[in-house]
């Protein structure tokens, strides 16, 4: 199966076409940034853009990936540096076990990129389909506002 | 289980009938849990995601056909003044990475008793467009689901599109679930006035072995308007009638209890909700926001 995962061409084999997307990202090409938690779309923990939309990729079958755009939250940051968002929930204390952070992450890029000052009932429509069991909630919607203002001033000291 | 990936609707219809019992898949929220809880191991998976003329709607005569492939989330940011109702139930949906992929016609193939898209379809009047290497068929919504998961498409047919008259009059959706999001209904309720006929639709889910409609109390709301002159007066309900209403909704419904709920349970949610979304509707009528298709 070939498709382009962060910007990368893979081309992996011995893929079965029925298994996830996620199952494929995590244990044939090496990238478990995405979590396998409920395997059926009600968590978000597997989150990634699909042709840059977030789905959960659970619910993706490999095979309807192929010659697909995939990002992943391994695809966000640099090598050297953190992306934006995930600063403002490392600043925030928005990860406490992690394992919903992932999808989080992706799901509030996404947020940001569509709405850069989201309104607080905006944030939680938004990360509506993503549970976090430590129950961080707060934590979580302190850090998308985080993220919201540093890139607003990023952009603003850009220009 | 082998997968097929056809590039065009006409090699979609070929391959449905050469494998009847192909799977089609399109945002997977039923089938790919399926798969994955390995309840299901189709012989065939069909994936319809690569058939570009899915994804697109269109107004069709007096009705809009919206392709199979149009997801909840474009349905809800282009179709919510003309199909509100439908807009609505799209909007209780799973979360934003459901509706990102999933599909009414989705609903309908799975045709779970529980399905969201169900009773805005049937509240007005929907048909379903099969295409198979045969031809074609419009199946009128009320024809459509014959069990729990069952419906009317032959092995050899594929879902093309729904066809939806706009909105004549106001339209209202409610749910009831334990929250805002993520959530199957306990039992959700559909209501579409149609000033243009004089007519009432009102159809729930979660509530019988199939999505229904309530057509005693369809009936009785209609008559009741058209004789006090209400659909031109447009003057305040009677309570007496609100109420009527609502035990008729209940009346029809022939729910069993589990996990979600008790029978007494949706029961009694369905007459609240079919008197609540009655009042909305009526509010709206009455302030004149009728949607007429344009």
């Amino acid at each position: 199966m070939k498709c382009t995962v962060n910007g990368q061409p893979q081309e992996i084999d011995d893929v079965w076409e029925g298994e996830s997307l996620l199952y494929a990202l995590r244990e044939r090409m090496g990238l478990p940034g995405s979590k396998n938690a409920c395997e059926q779309g009600e968590c978000g923990s597997c989150t990634v853009y699909l042709d840059g939309t977030p789905v959960c990729a659970c619910l993706v079958a490999a095979g309807q990936a192929a010659d697909r755009d995939v990002v992943t939250v391994e695809g966000l940051g640099g090598e050297e540096e953190l992306h934006p968002v995930q600063q403002a929930f490392l600043d925030a204390g928005a990860v406490q076990c992690g394992f919903c952070t992932p999808g989080l992450l992706v799901a509030t890029h996404d947020l940001l990129e569509r709405e850069p000052q989201p309104s607080d009932p905006e944030i939680r429509e938004a990360l509506a389909g993503n549970l976090c069991r430590c129950t961080g909630y707060e934590k979580i919607l302190d850090a998308v506002r985080q993220a919201a203002t540093t890139t607003a001033q990023a952009k603003a000291g850009q220009e | 289980m082998e997968f097929l990936r056809p590039a065009t609707w006409d090699d979609a219809l070929a391959a449905k009938a050469e494998h009847p019992g192909a799977l089609p898949i399109s945002g997977g929220t039923d089938v790919m849990v399926e798969i994955n809880f390995d309840a299901t191991r189709p012989d065939y998976l069909l994936d319809l995601t690569r058939i570009d003329e899915l994804t697109d709607w269109s107004p069709d005569g007096e009705r809009l056909r919206i392709g199979a492939g149009v997801t909840y989330t474009r349905l809800i940011a282009e179709l919510a003044d003309q199909l509100p109702g439908l807009a609505m139930a799209s909007r209780t949906v799973g979360s934003p990475q459901i509706r990102n992929r999933g599909t009414v016609a989705g609903n309908l193939g799975s045709a779970s008793p529980a399905g969201d898209a169900h009773p805005p379809l049937l509240a007005d009047d929907a048909v379903v467009e099969a295409h198979s290497t045969r031809g074609v068929r419009h199946i009128p919504i009320t024809e459509f689901y014959t069990g729990v998961k069952r419906n009317a498409l032959e092995p050899d047919e594929l879902i093309a599109a729904v066809l939806v008259p706009p909105a004549d009059g106001p339209q209202q959706f409610s749910k009831i679930g334990t929250r805002n999001a993520m959530v199957i209904s306990v039992t959700a309720f559909g209501l579409a006035l149609h000033p243009s006929t004089n007519t009432v639709g009102a159809a729930f889910g979660s509530a019988a072995p199939t999505p229904r409609r309530a057509t005693d109390a369809e009936a009785f709301l209609a008559a009741e308007l058209t004789e006090s002159g209400r659909w031109d007066t447009r003057a305040e309900l009677d309570p007496a009638v609100v109420s009527r209403f609502g035990a008729l909704v209940a009346e029809a419904a022939s729910p069993i209890d589990d996990v979600r709920g008790t029978a007494d349970y949706r029961t009694h949610a369905l007459s609240v909700m079919a008197r609540r979304t009655l009042v909305w509707a009526w509010t709206d009528y009455r302030r004149n926001r009728v949607r007429t298709c344009a």
